[in-house]
Parts: C-alpha cells; sequence; structure tokens
C-alpha cells in the first residue's frame, strides 16, 4: 500500500527548459519585426527615390553590382533591400491590424452566439456555413472591385476573411465551457451577462485566440501579398512585398533579383509564423503534441 | 441514404442563396459600380443615366429581386468591352479554369497521400522529417511566387516548358505545380495525423493480430478509416483552390475565369467581375455538395446525424 502511494507521488518538477522549438521559428519573425520599425534608419536608401542610371543592377556578389545596393535595383533604380525593409511594416501593419480586427469581431460573434444559443446561434451558424461556402479571392474581388484599392479597405476585406475561424472556434469553445460548474455558480450568484463573458469566459479562451491569431497573421500577409500582386491591394509606389513581386513578374528574365527576394521574405515570415504557432499550440494541447509528432 | 440526400440538397439550395446574396451586398454596398465603372470626368447626366441602366436608381430590395432573377436566368447583362453577353463569355472560360484546377487537384492528392502515409509509418525518422519539411516550406509559399519562380528556373534558364497560354499537356504542368503544391502541402500534413490516429486504434491492431499482411492493413483498414478527415479537407479546400487558380491563371497567362474577372476589373467590365465572380462561387458550391455526398457514402455515421 505504501508502496503504491510512492509511486503516485509527484515527480521532482524538472528545470525549465528552453522552448527552442517556439524559439527558433520566433527568430526571423522578430527580426523583420525589428527591420520594419528600425526602416528610417537601417534602410540604405530611399524606397522609392530611384536613379535611372542605376536600372536593374545585381546583388553585390554579382559582377556590375553597384556599391550599397546589396540586393541590387529595380528596374527604376530603387534599392531593392530598402523596399523589402519599407515593405516589412506595410505588410506587416497590414496584416496585424486585419487580424486584430478580424479576431476581435469574430470572437465577440462567436462568444455571444455560443452563450445565448437559441435562434441568434442558428443565423450565425448559418451565416458562417455562407462565407466558408465561398472563395475568399472572390469575395475580395468583388468587394474591391467597387470600392477601389486602398489599405483601409485592405484591413476590411483581409479582416471578414479571418472572423469566421474565430467566430467558430470560439462558438464551439463557449458552448461547453458555459456548462461548468464555474459558470453556472456565477450565473447563480446574479453575475451579469458582460462580467461572465470578460471576466469568467475570455481569460480561459484567450490562449487559444492568440494561438489562433498567430497562424492568421501569416495567412493575411500572404492574401494581402496576393491582392497586391493581382494589383488590388496595396498600390504603388507605396513599398509592399505583393505589388513589388507584380512589377517584378514583368521583367523577371532580365532581374531574377527582383521577383526572388521579396518571396523569400514572405516564405521566412510566414513559415517562422506557422511554426510558432504549432508550438503555441502543442504547449497549449498535449493531445494535439502527441499527434503532430 | 435517401433522406441524407434531400437534407444535403435543402442545405445546398439555402447555402446558394446566402452566395448569391452575399455577392450582391459585397458589389452594391462596397461603392457605386456606375462612378466606378465611368470615367473621372463623367458628367453627373451620364451618371444618372447609367444608374437607370443599370438599375440602380431603384430601391435596394427592388435591386435585389431584380438580381436574383437575372442570376437565375444566368443574365448578368453585357460586357460593355466585348460586347456579349457576360454569362456567355464567362461559360466560354469555365473549362479552362476548370481543368486547371482538376489537374491540381490530381497532382497534389497523387503526391501528399503517399507522402501522409510514409511519414505516418515512419514517425520521427527522416523521411517524416523530409516529408514533414516539404509540407510546412510549400504552405508558407505563396502561389504566385513559386509561379514566378517556376517560370524563372523551368521555363527561362532551362527551357523545358512554355511560360504562359493553354495548349497541350505541356502547358498544364507548371500551373497546375504552381495551384497543386500548397495543397498537397496541407493533404500530407493531415493525412499523416489521420493515420497516426488511427494506426494507434484497436482495429488496427485486431487487423495485426489476424495476421493480415501489413499492406492489407494499412490500405483496406487504417487508410479507409483515414480517409474522412482527408477527403473533407479536399472538398473544403476545393474554394481556396478556385481562389488560387485565379492567381494562377494570371502568371500564367491561362484563359480562365479568374484571369478574365481580374482583367474585367481593371477595365471596370463590372457585369463579367460580377457573373465570374458567382459563377466560381456557384461551382464551389456544387463541388461541395458532392463532397458531403461522398463523405455519407464512405461513413454510415455522417448520414444519421
Amino acid at each position: 500500500m505504501s508502496d503504491a502511494i510512492a509511486l503516485e507521488a509527484p515527480p521532482v518538477a524538472k528545470p525549465r527548459r528552453i522552448p527552442w522549438a517556439a524559439v527558433l521559428p520566433a527568430i526571423p519573425v522578430v527580426a523583420v519585426l525589428v527591420a520594419a520599425v528600425a526602416a528610417p534608419w537601417i534602410a540604405p536608401a530611399s524606397p522609392t527615390a530611384g536613379e535611372l542610371a542605376a536600372r536593374l543592377k545585381p546583388p553585390a556578389w554579382q559582377e556590375a553590382a553597384l556599391p550599397g545596393r546589396p540586393l541590387g535595383t529595380d528596374l527604376l533604380g530603387r534599392d531593392v533591400l530598402s523596399r523589402l525593409i519599407w515593405g516589412a511594416r506595410v505588410s506587416l501593419v497590414i496584416a496585424v491590424a486585419a487580424t486584430a480586427l478580424g479576431a476581435a469581431v469574430g470572437s465577440l460573434i462567436g462568444l455571444l452566439s455560443g452563450y445565448h444559443r437559441g435562434r441568434v446561434d442558428r443565423v450565425i451558424t448559418k451565416l458562417i456555413d455562407i462565407q466558408l461556402a465561398f472563395p475568399f479571392v472572390l469575395l475580395a474581388i468583388a468587394v474591391i472591385a467597387v470600392a477601389g484599392p486602398s489599405i483601409p479597405v485592405l484591413v476590411v476585406v483581409l479582416a471578414i476573411g479571418a472572423w469566421v475561424a474565430h467566430a467558430r472556434i470560439v462558438r464551439s469553445l463557449v458552448l461547453s465551457l458555459r456548462e461548468r460548474d464555474y459558470v453556472q455558480a456565477a450565473v447563480a450568484l446574479g453575475a451579469g451577462t458582460p462580467r461572465i463573458l470578460f471576466r469568467h469566459l475570455v481569460p480561459e479562451i484567450l490562449p487559444v485566440i492568440v494561438v489562433l491569431a498567430t497562424f492568421d497573421v501569416g495567412r493575411i500577409i500572404i492574401l494581402e501579398s496576393t491582392l497586391s500582386f493581382l494589383g488590388l491591394g496595396v498600390q504603388p509606389p507605396t513599398p509592399s512585398w505583393g505589388s513589388d513581386l507584380r512589377d517584378a513578374a514583368a521583367y523577371v528574365r532580365q532581374a531574377w533579383w527582383t521577383a526572388t527576394f521579396p518571396g523569400l521574405a514572405i516564405m521566412i515570415v510566414v513559415l517562422g509564423l506557422n511554426l510558432v504557432g504549432d508550438a503555441l499550440r502543442d504547449a497549449l494541447d498535449p493531445r494535439t503534441r502527441r499527434m503532430t509528432r | 441514404m435517401l433522406e441524407f440526400v434531400v437534407r444535403r440538397l435543402l442545405h445546398t439550395a439555402l447555402v446558394t442563396l446566402g452566395v448569391v446574396t452575399l455577392v450582391f451586398v459585397a458589389l452594391r454596398l462596397s461603392g457605386d459600380p456606375a462612378a466606378s465603372m465611368l470615367p473621372g470626368d463623367a458628367s453627373v447626366q451620364e451618371l444618372a443615366d447609367l444608374r437607370r441602366e443599370l438599375g440602380l436608381d431603384r430601391s435596394v430590395p427592388a435591386q435585389y429581386v431584380a438580381f436574383l432573377s437575372g442570376a437565375v436566368r444566368g443574365d448578368f447583362g453585357d460586357s460593355f468591352r466585348h460586347q456579349q453577353p457576360a454569362f456567355g463569355l464567362v461559360l466560354e472560360r469555365l473549362p479552362a479554369t476548370l481543368e486547371l484546377a482538376f489537374a491540381a487537384l490530381v497532382l497534389a492528392v497523387v503526391v501528399a497521400l503517399p507522402l501522409g502515409i510514409v511519414a505516418a509509418l515512419h514517425r520521427g525518422r527522416v523521411a517524416d522529417v523530409l516529408a514533414m519539411s516539404f509540407a510546412v516550406v510549400g504552405q508558407a509559399t505563396p502561389y504566385f511566387w513559386m509561379g514566378i519562380m517556376l517560370i524563372l528556373v523551368v521555363s527561362v534558364e532551362l527551357a523545358w516548358l512554355p511560360t504562359s497560354g493553354r495548349g497541350g499537356w505541356r502547358h498544364l504542368i507548371l500551373p497546375a505545380v504552381t495551384l497543386g503544391t500548397h495543397f498537397a502541402a496541407a493533404i500530407a500534413r493531415l493525412t499523416r495525423t489521420a493515420m497516426l490516429e488511427v494506426l494507434g486504434q484497436n482495429f488496427v491492431t485486431t487487423a495485426r493480430a489476424k495476421g493480415l499482411g501489413e499492406r492489407r492493413v494499412i490500405l483496406a483498414h487504417a487508410l479507409k478509416n483515414a480517409a474522412v478527415p482527408v477527403v473533407t479537407l479536399v472538398g473544403l479546400q476545393f474554394g481556396t483552390l478556385l481562389g488560387g487558380a485565379v492567381v494562377t491563371e494570371t502568371i500564367f497567362a491561362w484563359p480562365g475565369v479568374g484571369r478574365l474577372a481580374v482583367q474585367s476589373i481593371f477595365v471596370r467590365d463590372y457585369p463579367v467581375v460580377q457573373a465570374g465572380v458567382l459563377v466560381l462561387a456557384l461551382v464551389f458550391v456544387g463541388i461541395n455538395l458532392l463532397v458531403d455526398l461522398l463523405y455519407g457514402a464512405l461513413d454510415p455515421r455522417i448520414r444519421h446525424e
């Protein structure tokens, strides 16, 4: 008997290890974030002013490279690296703003829908079904065709693409959380709906929203650059990874570098965000960790 | 099964109505189409005339009814640029889009299923790490950049395949790879997860204990049960594929609906944008219905939910 108890005693707490799975992929993301914030100080040249004499110069390690233009210049003689750094600002600001808007609206709708259930919930569930039955790029095209391309329109459109996932997941979480004893106890004590939602339910679901938002920022960076690539997003001369690729695609034969680096930037940031998201999700839910490893 | 089919059909009808409504809302409430169709220096009179011609001077409910009845008859007005019905123009290009999307789908499934299965069977070993690295990188790569890089390497440097246009199978390869890679990555990851989950279950152990060969256990027992989430993903993600087709068509000058819709935005050919978006959305709804029915056939439990 005493042996059994000894076996069930909690193990001695292990020293905390550095969570490399989350830290390593976060490095490029943080680097790009820092570069975006520090753009005015670290960009070697102006992102918009080009010299026609310095058109289509290759990156530093090739012949005919121009000093001070490490990644070469584009068709208008603008520094590719500087446009990348300033473009990071534009892409990240749009992606974070759209994610925040979409996550806030979606989570609120999910909270209300899951907590109140009934008719509102049925309408919202149908609405989610309908939007999921609609390729997002098409919706974006329809709206931007009429509203015209601009950064505020882009943020709203991308948020429209993001709210559904948040609403769906928050709703299903709240549906089960609202039956828990501590929530029922709060109801019995006479707590009002806002207090229950924001004091008792939101703290519980916040980690899930954060994980979802991490993936969303990556997804939205790709969507934004896609729309900008189609000419429906950020408009020239504002530097943006997507719209720079739109220009670069036209003369990719003459200058591989203008088409390569913005795409690499997108890929590295999105890859980093996805891996950080994976690590956060695994830390949150041991079950998925077992499954995905 | 009949009751299940009827329920899915009703659901699809409702979703279709919702999708048509969504297009109406997106197109009518995000600005004044007449103003975005005319050049900036158009007179007030011209604007009023165009608004009347498009029916924009009527009340919103009246416009909605007109839009619905037009959509049912396939009447979206004439293209300003091509002087022929917008719906016909879109239908002409639909086969090209479907060809591209299906090629990408087939390619993705053919590559990703074995990849996911092998990764699950060799969990934690080199094959798994390689397969999942491919999947993770594939998911982080935007379609359009992948397309540009493929053109740069395969068409320009190596001169193996044509850069653009539609013709024989040689024209199809690069666009299909571009569109399919992202999708293949998602399928591979999910197949791996689903297989791992199924392989740990009792019926697999039973099958092995019965003395069935490993090939039979994996293909007949495990894969059939792992297929349900994979089929769902393929169906749900088909919309992303149609959306990606818009981009892929633009890069490779593939004469499909997506490219037509995007070009029409820039020449303000509004009826064509409307018809193109709606037709692609309805194709997607139709595919979803097919997936749902297939799903019911694969897994009897779903029919009775």
